[in-house]
Parts: structure tokens; C-alpha cells; sequence
């Protein structure tokens, strides 16, 4: 059973600690594909994800727009990819998505939406974050695992 | 007449950028060859760099055959293949690793790994003779937010970096904000030189007054809300905006990142006691930077020298990756065939 999931951040710290939540649920072979305007919170809340799964040196977790992909190594082996800079589809298949995609590893993909057709043949975590505030986030969560409780 | 000198062929390909360069004793360019910026580009490639290995695949070949001419050198000539092998994205890296792979056993020349980081601070010292040690080098890019404690070639150690975005993205993407054209970097710069850059206070994030690390997103936010009014339901005002109040906020926007970078930067040199700056990186082409940090430079007490890496040599190239591994290959430091590219710097 999967199930959906609304809530509100009220701060990026916030939206960091929901990270860590789902982060340290994770089991591995997931895949989070991760959306929302500028600024809404996207590197924040894998900053938390990637926390929870135990990445090390979480405090320089850092945006990949321009390296495209940046690798962490934890309990998990954790994959932060962000499709802000790409120009199709091909480009992301090419990154060697299907190479991040194993038992022990967790891939999370800021701006996912330009590239969710990629993601057609697998089951996957979809979040998407809105503007509320100066500091507050909608936060919608589809398809989460029974596994994980929020 | 036999040549002593040291020749390296570097090779880079950790991002976007398929590049080849001869450099002799780490300082004389014989040759420098980045894709993007030549006519193989127009053969082999579209306009905006392509962020795929098959780009690089295409390029590498003709490149490095390119680099080998240009510097009118033969195989015979050359005394080592450097590679910048990390960081990167691992697609990319490989293309680049398996070529200086392939080059150090078809020719039998030694093989020299390069982190693509420390590389960029090699190339703010190119033309230095007498480097005044120890030095605080900073590194500003698309990717890449970086202060290092620089005591040798071989052994830069990192102070600081960016928690969330890097500086050069920060100006990308307030570009998108303001609709300034791609590059943001140099767009910004442009606009903000007909602004005021005490318009709009925007946020400086120190992090704390001890922290050498950096943070920009705050201040990508504050231009976004700035253009959108504070719950982002307001109307977007860009379209709207004189081109003065653009301008405006791009010099205000600018002014704030590089505050941050000068402070923390002086920071760092009053920690270590660094009696040089160095400043590299492709941010570091940004004149408004370059003469900021002079002055920090000037009026330090005693007076610091600073070395900013040449224009051509601040945004990804071989060059430094050549230029670094001759100290490398003065220490005997070389790679093996069982080389592999690693996405983050180890």
C-alpha cells in the first residue's frame, strides 16, 4: 500500500528535520523524484534525506545544478542528481540513471518534472514543494512506501 | 638540440568543458584546447555545452590530436598524461580517465591523477615566479565555493565550502529571476554596472562568525521574493520593472554575494596568516570581484599580494590540469592503469 502526504514547513530547518525523517526510513532501491519553483526548498529537504540515510558530512550537502550529479556515501550509497541544467530526457538517461539504480543505493532528483517521463518503467517516491510564506512550504508527498511513516 | 623541459599533456573532462593542453615545466602554455571554444565545437557539438559523455566521446579524440599540434609536439616529447580524475560527474570523468589510460600504455609515459579543484588554484600562480607562502586561495564557480589553506602545490587543505548553492550559481539563477540571457554570470555583471549597489539590502549569510563555509541560497530566495512580493502569490513584477530597477537589483544582488566572499576570504587569511590571495574559478572572471579583493588586498595590514588566474584559464581547461602535475611529477607522484574517476574529492 502506498499512500500520499500533505504538511507544512514552516523554515528551511523544518524542512531539513521531515528530510531526515523520510531519510532514515529509507531501505534502499528507492527512487525520490523531487519538484518545486526556485527556491522552495528542494536542496533543503535532500540535504535532510541525504542526512537521514546517513551521508556523510551532511552540513556541505550542496546544490548539483551545474555538476549534475553529486555522490554521497552513508548507509546508503545515495545519488543527488538535478536535472535543472539539462536540456531532455536523453541527457538524464545518459547521466547512467539506470547505473545509480541498485539495492543499496537511494536516487534523489531535484527538478524531476523536467524529466519524469524518464521514470515511466519504475515505481517511484514523488514530492512536491510549493511557496507559502517567506519561510513556508507546502509540502505534497505521492506514492511514499507503507515502510515509511511521516 | 635535445629539449629538457618537462612536457605534460593534461586532459579534462569532469563537467562540461572536453579540453587538452602541452604545458613545459608547469608554466609555458606550448598549447590549450577546450571544445566549447574552438571550431571542433561548431563540427562536433550545438551551442550550449552538452552534459553527456557521449559529447565528450565525440570531442576527445579530435581535442587532444588538436592539443598535440598546436604545441607542435610529437609523442616522443612528451614525459607524462595528467587527467583530472575528480570531482566530477562520473560519465564524464571516465571519458577522460580511459583516454589518459589509454595514452600512458599505448605511448608508455607515466600517468599523473589531478584533483580538478586544486587544479583551479594552479591557475591563479601560472605566471608567479616567487609565490609568498602561505596563501588562501579561493575558488568561485558554478559548482564550486571553496577556501583552501594553499602551503603547497601538492597539499592545498579545504577551510570552507558552500553548504547549499555555489556563488556562480547564484548568479545563474538570480539571471532566470531577473530574465537576463544564459550565461547569468556575465549578464549580471553587464546589468548590474548601469545599477545601483546600495538599492536593495539584500541578506549577507555569514554562518556565524567562525565559519569559513558559505551559503547563497538565502540570498536567491531574497531577490525571488524581492520580484515576487513575500508569499510568491504576488504578481511578478519583472515584466514589469524599468530597466534602472534591474539593474538595480542585479548590482545590489552582486554587491551582497561579493561581500560574503571578500569577508569570508579575509577571514580565512587573518586565520592562517596567508601573506597571498589566490583567486580562481569562473566567478573569478567577474571584474567587480577582482577589485574588490584588491582593495581587501591593499589595505591589509602588511599588505597582501594577490594572484587572480587569467581570464582564459578561470573557467575549466588543461592547462592547470598540466601545470599541477608537474609538481606531481617532480615528487614522483603517479598513477596506475587501475585509475578510476571519482565523483567526490577524496
Amino acid at each position: 500500500m502506498r499512500t500520499d502526504f500533505n504538511t507544512i514547513s514552516n523554515s528551511p530547518e523544518e524542512t531539513i528535520e521531515l528530510g531526515q525523517r523520510i531519510g532514515s526510513q529509507l531501505k534502499g532501491g528507492e527512487v525520490i523524484g523531487i519538484c518545486g519553483p526556485l527556491g522552495s526548498g528542494k536542496t533543503h529537504l535532500i540535504k535532510g534525506i541525504a542526512a537521514g540515510a546517513g551521508a556523510e558530512d551532511h552540513r556541505h550537502i550542496n546544490s548539483p545544478t551545474f555538476v549534475i550529479v553529486n555522490e554521497y556515501a552513508g548507509r546508503l550509497d545515495i545519488y543527488h542528481v538535478d536535472a535543472y541544467r539539462l536540456n531532455s530526457v536523453g541527457e538524464f538517461e545518459m547521466l547512467g540513471f539506470d547505473d545509480f539504480c541498485y539495492p543499496r543505493s537511494v536516487v534523489l532528483i531535484e527538478w524531476a518534472d523536467k524529466i519524469e517521463s524518464a521514470l515511466q518503467r519504475i515505481d517511484y517516491i514523488w514530492i512536491e514543494l510549493f511557496h507559502a510564506g517567506e519561510t513556508k512550504r507546502k509540502i505534497h508527498i505521492e506514492n511514499t512506501p507503507e515502510y515509511i511513516a511521516l | 638540440m635535445q629539449d629538457k623541459s618537462i612536457n605534460i599533456l593534461g586532459i579534462e573532462t569532469s563537467c562540461d568543458e572536453t579540453a587538452a593542453a602541452v604545458v613545459a615545466d608547469g608554466r609555458i602554455v606550448k598549447s590549450s584546447v577546450i571544445a566549447s571554444q574552438t571550431k571542433l565545437h561548431e563540427k562536433y557539438g550545438g551551442v550550449v555545452p552538452e552534459i553527456a559523455s557521449r559529447a565528450h566521446i565525440e570531442k576527445i579524440y579530435p581535442v587532444i590530436a588538436e592539443a598535440m599540434a598546436q604545441a607542435q609536439t610529437s609523442k616522443d616529447d612528451i614525459n607524462a598524461i595528467a587527467i583530472a580524475n575528480q570531482p566530477g560527474l562520473t560519465v564524464a570523468l571516465v571519458v577522460g580517465v580511459t583516454a589518459a589510460k589509454t595514452l600512458s600504455f599505448a605511448w608508455d609515459k607515466p600517468l599523473i591523477a589531478i584533483n580538478h579543484l586544486h587544479a583551479h588554484l594552479q591557475s591563479a600562480m601560472l605566471s608567479e615566479e616567487n609565490l609568498q607562502l602561505p596563501a588562501v586561495a579561493l575558488i568561485v564557480s558554478g559548482g564550486h565555493t571553496c577556501l583552501y589553506d594553499y602551503r603547497s602545490p601538492l597539499e592545498p587543505e579545504l577551510l570552507g565550502s558552500t553548504i547549499d548553492d555555489a556563488a556562480g550559481e547564484a548568479f545563474d539563477k538570480v539571471a532566470t529571476i531577473l530574465r537576463l540571457p544564459y550565461p547569468g554570470g556575465p549578464s549580471i555583471e553587464e546589468t548590474a554596472a548601469k545599477g545601483n549597489p546600495n538599492a536593495i539590502k539584500f541578506p549577507r549569510s555569514m554562518l556565524g562568525s567562525d565559519s569559513l563555509d558559505f551559503s547563497f541560497s538565502g540570498i536567491k530566495t531574497a531577490v525571488l521574493y524581492y520580484c515576487r512580493g513575500q508569499d510568491m502569490k504576488g504578481e511578478d513584477r519583472v515584466d514589469s520593472m524599468s530597466a534602472q530597477q534591474i539593474a538595480d537589483i542585479a548590482a545590489s544582488f552582486q554587491a551582497a554575494v561579493i561581500d560574503v566572499l571578500i569577508k569570508k576570504t579575509q577571514r580565512a587569511a587573518e586565520k592562517i596568516g596567508a601573506k597571498t590571495i589566490l583567486l580562481g574559478g569562473g566567478v573569478a572572471a567577474n571584474n567587480q570581484l577582482r577589485t574588490a579583493l584588491q582593495q581587501m588586498c591593499e589595505s591589509a595590514e602588511p599588505p597582501k599580494k594577490l594572484l587572480i588566474a587569467p581570464k582564459q584559464y578561470c573557467t575549466d581547461n588543461a592547462v592547470m590540469v598540466a601545470s599541477l602535475a608537474y609538481h606531481k611529477f617532480k615528487a614522483g607522484l603517479f598513477a596506475d592503469l587501475t585509475l578510476d574517476p571519482k565523483a567526490s574529492s577524496s
